[in-house]
């Protein structure tokens, strides 16, 4: 090892030192899966994320969340109704939507408001 | 030296760069305010926007909600809202964004507005690089009183001639990375990057909200 490649590798674990010396370690929140690049790739590429396509990554992604002990984030059982909604699915739709609520109940005046429309498409 | 090494000189001046940029020591803000109208749930409008890019809106507004929501609030889901008020009536994000308080706090039950302005957006073609970047001002508001909980920007820039090669490997660099790339691609991980460093950030970021674990300890305000 040349002595010009040695400090080369120095100043890296440096820069290294510095950067996570401002970081705050901590583990996430939430397990974040697919959702914010499906709500990318649904305005930005709308023929990526079709409503079936979203539907089935967002339930895999929450599976794998409850397997793994961890927790859904905000909006995503929110957006999956949604997805479900647009599918013609009213029954999944409801079921999601009334998850969101339970896990955050800070959506229950929205939530609500989506459930009365729902329960009028439905009758 | 610099004629010899080269690269051991650009890994000093990063080294120095870091070191200026890295941790901001301007005097923290006021948040005072912010602390005594600590919001549970916070709305996120899609952003106004005065760039050229059409699409900068909704790629800024899907790198929103992680931060957010790490930070420990609830976010109302972004394009849901989005839908809503759309099929009520408010086609654009500039429509979206004149809607009063007391309304929104009606319809969607949120304690605090996110309202999003983007000012600068996308690559800048130079002759022989382009540098791409994104640049929005964000405020807080308490959805009950009006009052101004929280201001911050979101800022990030990168260039294309990053990693050398000499004048002609930039040449082929910034050719290649325009057929590859479309300015959406480029700009959507630094606004995820902007936006992580307004939030989370320990000097002028979000407090830390009721669903963080460390919550309790954040003396910010206190």
């Amino acid at each position: 090892m040349t002595g010009a490649s040695r400090f080369t590798i120095l100043v890296v674990l440096v820069n290294l030192l510095l950067i996570s010396g401002c970081a705050t370690q901590k583990p996430p929140l939430y397990r974040w899966g697919e959702y914010e690049q499906l709500v990318y790739e649904m305005y930005s590429e709308p023929g990526k994320a079709d409503p079936g396509t979203q539907v089935a990554k967002l339930s895999e992604d929450v599976g794998r969340t409850q397997a793994e002990g961890q927790r859904v984030p905000p909006g995503v059982y929110a957006h999956l109704g949604y997805m479900h909604y647009i599918q013609g699915n009213q029954g999944a739709a409801m079921s999601a939507f009334a998850t969101e609520k339970a896990l955050f109940p800070e959506s229950a005046v929205f939530v609500d408001a989506i459930l009365k429309r729902l329960k009028g498409k439905k009758q | 030296m610099m004629r010899r090494n080269p690269p051991i000189f650009f890994a000093l001046l990063s080294v120095l760069v870091f070191g200026f940029t890295g941790c901001a020591t301007s005097n923290p803000p006021d948040y005072g305010s912010y602390r005594s109208h600590m919001p549970r749930s916070v709305l996120v409008l899609p952003p106004t926007n005065d760039s050229i890019e059409v699409n900068a809106s909704y790629v800024y507004l899907s790198t929103i909600t992680r931060p957010l929501a790490e930070a420990g609030y609830y976010v109302f889901p972004v394009a849901v809202v989005d839908n809503y008020m759309k099929e009520n009536g408010l086609p654009t994000p500039n429509e979206m964004n004149t809607v009063p308080l007391d309304k929104l706090r009606k319809v969607f039950g949120a304690d605090a507005v996110l309202y999003i302005h983007i000012e600068d957006w996308g690559q800048k073609y130079q002759v022989i690089s382009s540098t791409t970047i994104v640049k929005a001002r964000a405020k807080l508001v308490d959805v009950r009183t009006g009052a101004v909980l929280w201001e911050g920007t979101a800022q990030a820039a990168q260039g294309s001639g990053d990693g050398g090669g000499g004048l002609l490997g930039s040449m082929i660099a910034a050719v290649v990375d325009q057929v590859v790339h479309t300015a959406t691609d480029r700009v959507h991980p630094l606004s995820r990057m902007a936006n992580h460093g307004m939030i989370l950030n320990t000097h002028n970021g979000l407090l830390l909200g009721p669903y963080n674990t460390d919550y309790a300890t954040d003396v910010r305000g206190r």
